[in-house]
């Protein structure tokens, strides 16, 4: 896929949905150019209300977080590895200065050269979306059972079910769904992103996917995407970025994710647990001592009347 | 800005110039920036990782009467094995004003309140949600005919063999209640344990426990606070603020730092240790001094204040994006 430029999957009519063939998207932030008409593609195609227009006050981000308005974020990291150490000018500069003729201009023109300068100073753009978990903390929350598992492996809440209860917002790993508040349209329901299903059946790629310039989203089967994933750390790595690498979590109780990104640097930089695990691993504990708990109670409530009437 | 007349500013630009123009960088500190346009804050910009919970008072106010309502069922069925049938009367109305309040608090709380009974829709035995909605409709559907049969059998309605079956009936309906009672006072625990919040699921074996105590001790409680002050009932007080105390010491030496410090640090932190107090050490040292109505009271609102204690835990533990990356050590 690499190499055929913008002409790749993003574009391209499918029907992985007939073909009931799992999909994924896989989000590079080393091409991203913070346009942002991923989250404004979603916002037009899906109607979803705006996120109001006020700056979060640390960069150009406006969106803050997922939420229920919120389904395409794009975040805006200024890194700092060494806060205050800056090296300017390096760009283009020999980085030994004892050697000014580089050996191989090849290589040393390349970011691997750069990165041996370690620019403190780093502008990363991802852009962030539900992970349609393999195992889902929200669809297994679900009471109503409005929340399911579609062809393509997404997860969809299907809106005219959700009754609002607010269960899957405490079990979503990553804080992706959330409840619409008053007074917004269709307010009380639970929102994230559709996976553009409803696009997908017609043979569509999911809007943001369709729009992206750089295709820093790249929407396709999710087997084509994980080893195109892997191709692009091993390329980044070979380049100098030595701390890309692939946010998958597949060995959580999460069992990886549709949606899965690539980083440079650590998760929590982006807001990303490091080890995610679905909710529903804490039942038994849980239960244990609720069922103890509860006939101990009981023991105790006949115990009291036997002893002390 | 620094003195014009001191030529030792002026000599460290000469070597800023001279340390450029030889080496391409300049690799010096220049001006401490902390606190500058870059904030240093955990995650993306201290945004939450998690969600914090949507809910507000009905959900605690919920867990409070469900936690009552259900153990209610429990003392009812107890005091009826042992011929207490007044005690199991008042009991069983106590569990049915909870089976009919609770619902009304949980469809409140839904944003949509129109489409409540989609909540019956599924059974997810892994939704700790979707059981709690089918226990409270089993539970509803045992307390409303278990009072009904007592009260007609109580006062002798009819005569002969429907006697007898109303006897029978009380006993099905209020054994019944009691059996979802136990599980209506402690999957709360669940529903709070089994989720992604850090400060919840640290402590889901503690949450089950608690609920299902502070459930016991606050039936006991509304009963003696209704006039039946009889020993069993102050025993099952003396049990629950007991219970209560241990679980006081449990949380105080179960600590995970960063990722529950909710639960002890913040306005969430006070709830919890006021509530703490109420339900344990004050409530276990007033029943031993004899101030029975006064334990009852002071168990009863530790109880309440604890629901919103956890709850308020959830948000502010929820919104603090270091407490899940602290937990992932857990």
């Amino acid at each position: 896929m690499i190499g055929e430029g913008i002409q790749s999957t993003n574009q391209r009519k499918h029907s992985y949905v007939q073909d009931r063939v799992e999909v994924g998207f896989f989000t590079d932030p080393s091409v991203c150019i913070g346009c942002k008409a991923c989250e404004v593609a979603c916002k037009e195609w899906n109607q979803v209300p705006d996120d109001g227009f006020t700056w979060s006050g640390n960069s150009y981000d406006n969106t803050g977080h997922l939420g229920a308005s919120t389904w395409r974020h794009v975040m805006f990291l200024e890194q700092d590895r060494q806060k205050g150490n800056q090296i300017t000018g390096s760009m283009g500069l020999p980085v030994d200065p004892a050697s000014p003729v580089r050996t191989d201009p090849q290589s040393d023109m390349s970011a691997a050269g750069l990165a041996k300068a370690e620019d403190p100073f780093r502008w990363v753009f991802l852009s962030d979306v539900c992970k349609h978990c393999d195992e889902a903390g929200c669809l297994e929350s679900c009471p109503t059972g409005a929340i399911v598992r579609t062809e393509v492996g997404s997860v969809l809440v299907q809106n005219d079910v959700c009754n609002g209860c607010g269960y899957c917002v405490v079990s979503c790993p990553f804080g992706v769904i959330d409840r619409r508040p008053e007074p917004l349209p269709d307010a009380g329901g639970a929102f994230k992103c559709t996976f553009c299903y409803d696009r997908q059946k017609s043979g569509l790629v999911p809007a943001c996917a369709k729009v992206c310039p750089t295709e820093s989203i790249v929407f396709g089967r999710l087997d084509d995407l994980r080893a195109r994933g892997a191709e692009r750390v091993q390329q980044l790595q070979q380049s100098g970025y030595s701390d890309a690498q692939l946010y998958d979590p597949r060995e959580t109780s999460v069992h990886g994710i549709h949606a899965f990104f690539l980083i440079l640097g650590e998760p929590e930089a982006y807001g990303l647990p490091p080890k995610p695990q679905i909710p529903t691993i804490y039942l038994q504990s849980a239960w244990t001592a609720a069922i103890a708990t509860g006939f101990g109670a009981a023991v105790f409530a006949f115990a009291a009347f036997l002893f002390f009437s | 800005m620094a003195d014009t007349n001191n030529p030792a500013s002026e000599q460290r630009l000469e070597q800023l110039r001279e340390q450029a123009w030889e080496k391409g960088v300049v690799t010096d500190r220049g001006v401490n920036v902390a606190g500058g346009p870059i904030p240093r804050k955990a995650g993306y910009y201290g945004q939450p990782v998690v969600k914090p919970p949507v809910w507000i008072w009905e959900i605690p106010v919920y867990f409070f009467v469900g936690g009552f309502g259900g153990m209610a069922a429990v003392i009812a069925l107890a005091a009826l094995a042992f011929a207490h049938t007044d005690v199991a009367c008042t009991a069983m109305s106590l569990a049915v004003l909870a089976a009919i309040i609770s619902p009304i608090l949980l469809i409140l709380d839904l944003g949509r309140p129109r489409l409540f009974i989609n909540m019956l829709r599924v059974f997810k035995h892994r939704s700790a949600m979707s059981m709690g909605a089918w226990i409270l409709t089993f539970f509803g559907s045992c307390a409303v005919p278990g009072l009904i049969a007592l009260e007609l059998h109580t006062l002798h309605s009819f005569s002969g063999d429907i006697d007898q079956l109303l006897r029978f009936f009380a006993g099905f309906f209020v054994a019944g209640s009691a059996f979802f009672g136990i599980l209506l006072s402690t999957y709360t625990g669940v529903l709070l344990g089994a989720t992604a919040i850090p400060a919840w699921f640290l402590h889901r074996v503690l949450l089950p426990i608690h609920f299902g105590t502070a459930g016991l001790g606050s039936a006991a409680a509304l009963l003696e606070l209704l006039g039946h002050r009889i020993a069993p009932l102050n025993a099952i007080g003396f049990f629950a603020a007991a219970v209560e105390t241990a679980l006081l010491i449990w949380l105080s030496f179960d600590k995970h730092g960063a990722a529950d410090r909710a639960i002890h640090e913040h306005s969430s932190g006070w709830l919890i240790r006021i509530s703490e107090i109420l339900t344990g050490p004050l409530a276990l040292v007033l029943r031993f001094f004899g101030f029975v109505p006064f334990a009852a009271l002071s168990f009863l609102i530790g109880a309440l204040v604890s629901r919103f204690g956890w709850i308020w835990v959830g948000k502010v533990s929820g919104s603090d994006p270091e407490s899940v990356f602290a937990a992932e050590g857990y």
